[in-house]
């Protein structure tokens, strides 16, 4: 049995088989079919789904009912991101576990309410005050808008930490055919919480994983949630020792995971010059050169970012080893290629091919960059 | 947990971090007997507090405490109360917060959602150094209106009033009843908020003389009444909304709408399509049919649109693709097929359909201009049909003819596939006149 099915479906139906219970969202061009979605289908299993006065609500409510004991998710595009931002800051300080879809479309500002990008990379990452880290996956095509949506809710409760998933306009709206043992069954977790007896610190975390237990508000244990720097019980403080464990816990329980986050699709020659890195839509793209390119005679290696941030470092380390050359197709000016280069062994070259037209980067282009000897970035 | 306590408050906090003279310690504790008296569970009381010197106020009771963003405490205060019906929610905020967050106050009060805000309304910044804000009155001094306010303050009450919120009251901390007022808002199921006025002892009272009756006087010189200005229950907005649901609890969620191949395709290559029409002639669902049709029939297909922000008016593009394999990169950049339908799509197309090689196939309307090509141009003749007037048809009809010239697969397939939509009799019909349509001349 297949599907003719578009990303926003695959999106909507990941959160209802992860367990999503509540939703938010602002209608934005090209989210905002998985508003519809969720707004229809939420009901049916008991979960709220309710479209707020602006993004800057959507992702209060989401992380008041998240506080609450909800299984959250909302989406945006990239002038919700926007708004989203003080609010992203909120939900890394006070560890919501929560997921955030950004059907990206071209920026800045309004952009191109109807245009694929992938100019949000970047933004995703370093988009709140302070710099801490999240989690960003970013899907390749429909099905993996389904397994890649499960992972980001298994990842949110795993690392109590706003999981984005970064798709775009295409992913999202256009349809693909998909076969029925293509839809990943990727396992969620319930969300781990502080058991009923005993005492309870909102926000005692012990090493090594450093992510405190849950425990709802309006549930066993008081709970003091704070947007505020804090100790162990959520209180304000100011010791140079407590503001620091906190800090930098907040960064290591993801940084120090990367490995276990890491999501990569790797297709490795021994013998490649070339490696061609990507993610999102435009890994079709690459992955159609490669095989043109191979058919041609030539030897290149394809890596698929599933997992954007953290940066997957030793994967794409153990890719650009021997290698002369990597292309890195975007549909930006160049943000992904930053990360790549500063992994880049000395010697190895680092090329972007570039597109922010509104249209797709081809697999002519990408082919025609394999088989360039020449710098062939394309302005 | 639900014996009757005397305090909400944490002893072992006290005393309150406020100035001395100031209001938020008396409207506090005010807020605690009226807790108090109604015998709130602790354990299902939420405060949610706002930035300010009203912001360090949750800290001093052992409840649930949730202290959130300038602004926003009443969109954290909504997400709980909607994930939770149960708890009582209660959300403490300074005037800053009411400008900052204004829009979520009228949205809260519109929805009727069951919180209950609690105003500490001093008339100024306090925490950041005596800076004016929505409810500065005009001629005041502050730090930001050294020569005197130009604004007018915003009425907070009579804001939430005018937009539907079910309990209302503006009073000060110099009231008596502030107790007894604050209890029949908690009791309020729906949002409630009480605009509790009060002295900032270290910027605006001092800076503008404000007292006690100075305070009565500039309400009543503004035409801001006080005392409970509303209270009429109406439906709660979480318990409305799952009384709204409850019929469809239970019922399957996004099921798959799997498609089972019951035809067989011959179609050996990758062949493209590309439709090219006007918004609201229903191209994209005549080539989602088609791609439909493909899958129906053992092919793999995608389908890509491409549109203007407009809804009925502009072009509407579709580009499908079929493949007897699965198929990566969705974009077309030269189609095999084009269907050429009106003005405003050819006006997008007119170049990839100048650009199009010889063997492939442009299916144009009579009304599109005419393009040089080497593809194979084919005129519809849809004035020779019955469908002349039926323009929203044009495109299934189109791809119904184009269809049986490709051979890509069996037109039972593309009824099949249009045999499952709302308006299934007409466009199987068009698919048939479509089978059968003749080119002009």
């Amino acid at each position: 049995m297949r599907e003719l099915i578009d990303g926003a479906e695959a999106i909507a139906r990941a959160a209802l088989h992860a367990g999503c219970t509540f939703f938010s969202g602002y209608p934005i061009t090209p989210a905002t079919p998985i508003l519809l979605h969720l707004i229809r289908e939420l009901p049916k299993v008991g979960g709220t789904a309710i479209q707020s006065e602006d993004e800057i609500a959507s992702m209060g409510f989401c992380i008041g009912a998240a506080m609450a004991g909800a299984r959250v998710m909302t989406a945006t595009s990239g002038p919700g991101l926007s708004l989203y931002s003080e609010s992203v800051g909120l939900a890394i300080m006070g560890e919501v576990p929560m997921v955030i879809v950004d059907a990206q479309r071209m920026g800045p500002a309004t952009g191109g309410a109807t245009t694929v990008a992938q100019g949000d990379i970047q933004f995703l990452r370093w988009g709140t005050s302070g710099g801490y880290p999240v989690i960003v996956l970013a899907p390749a095509d429909v099905a993996e808008c389904y397994a890649l949506t499960r992972r980001a809710f298994d990842l949110a409760e795993r690392f109590r930490v706003p999981v984005f998933v970064a798709t775009d306009k295409e992913t999202v709206l256009g349809k693909a055919t998909v076969d029925a043992a293509s839809w990943d069954e990727v396992p969620v977790r319930q969300r781990p919480t502080a058991p009923a007896g005993g005492s309870f610190l909102p926000y005692r975390a012990d090493p090594p994983d450093g992510v405190p237990l849950m425990s709802p508000l309006g549930g066993v244990h008081l709970v003091r949630f704070t947007t505020s720097t804090h100790d162990e019980r959520g209180r304000l403080t100011r010791s140079p020792v407590e503001v620091d464990r906190l800090n930098r816990r907040l960064a290591a329980k993801v940084e120090d995971h990367a490995d276990e986050i890491a999501m990569v699709r790797a297709d490795l020659q021994s013998d490649a010059d070339t490696l061609v890195v990507s993610y999102g839509i435009t890994a079709l793209a690459a992955r159609e050169a490669i095989a043109s390119a191979r058919e041609t005679g030539l030897a290149v290696s394809g890596l698929t970012v599933q997992s954007l941030w953290p940066v997957p470092e030793g994967e794409l380390r153990a890719a650009m080893r021997g290698v002369d050359r990597v292309l890195v197709p975007e549909l930006n000016l160049g943000q992904y290629r930053l990360e790549v280069e500063r992994l880049a062994p000395d010697g190895v070259q680092v090329v972007g091919i570039h597109r922010v037209d509104g249209e797709l980067i081809t697999p002519d282009q990408i082919f025609d960059a394999i088989g360039a000897h020449e710098s062939p970035e394309v302005a | 947990m639900s014996t009757q306590l005397r305090t909400y408050l944490d002893p072992a906090t006290l005393p309150f971090p406020f100035c001395p003279g100031c209001g938020h310690g008396t409207i506090l504790e005010r807020l605690d007997q009226a807790l108090a008296r109604l015998d709130v569970d602790p354990a299902k009381l939420v405060l949610v507090s706002d930035i300010g010197c009203s912001g360090l106020s949750d800290a001093y009771f052992a409840t649930h405490a949730f202290h959130g963003l300038h602004g926003r405490s009443v969109t954290y205060a909504t997400g709980l109360k909607l994930a939770n019906p149960d708890l009582q929610v209660v959300v403490l905020m300074g005037d800053g917060g009411c400008g900052i967050g204004g829009h979520h106050l009228i949205n809260a009060a519109r929805r009727n959602i069951g919180v209950t805000v609690v105003v500490f309304n001093n008339l100024n910044y306090g925490m950041t150094g005596g800076e004016h804000s929505v409810s500065t009155p005009p001629a005041a001094v502050t730090s930001t209106t050294p020569l005197g306010q130009l604004e007018r303050p915003m009425d907070i009450a009579g804001t939430v009033a005018v937009n539907g919120a079910s309990f209302v009251a503006r009073t000060s901390t110099f009231d008596t009843t502030l107790t007894d007022v604050l209890v029949r808002a908690l009791e309020n199921d729906g949002f409630s908020l009480v605009d509790v006025w009060e002295l900032c002892t270290a910027y605006f009272a001092p800076a503008n003389k404000l007292s006690r009756k100075a305070m009565a006087e500039t309400m009543t010189t503004l035409g801001f009444r006080s005392g409970i200005l509303v209270d009429e229950p109406r439906p709660e907005y979480a318990k409305a909304y799952r009384a709204q649901h409850a019929g469809i609890l239970g019922e399957p969620a996004l099921l798959a709408r799997g498609l089972e191949v019951r035809h067989e395709a011959t179609l050996d290559r990758r062949l493209s399509w590309l439709f090219a029409g006007a918004a609201g002639k229903r191209i994209g669902s005549a080539a989602g049919a088609l791609a439909r049709g493909a899958v129906l029939s053992g092919l793999w297909a995608t389908q890509r649109n491409d549109y203007p922000v407009t809804v009925r008016t502009g072009y509407s593009l579709s580009e499908i693709i079929l493949s007897p394999d699965p198929v990566l990169f969705t974009g077309v950049a030269t189609p095999d097929v084009v269907l050429d339908l009106s003005a405003e799509g050819h006006a997008r197309v007119a170049a990839r359909i100048a650009g199009l090689p010889r063997g492939a196939r442009v299916y144009r309307s009579p009304d599109v201009p005419e393009t040089e090509t080497e593809a194979d141009v084919i005129t519809l003749d849809f004035a020779g049909t019955g469908w002349a007037r039926k323009k929203e048809s044009w495109a299934l009809m189109a791809a119904a003819r184009a269809l049986r010239d490709t051979d890509a697969y069996p037109v039972e397939a593309l009824r099949e596939a249009v045999g499952a939509g709302g308006a299934a009799t007409e466009a199987l019909a068009a698919v048939d006149a479509g089978h059968a349509l003749a080119e002009v001349g």
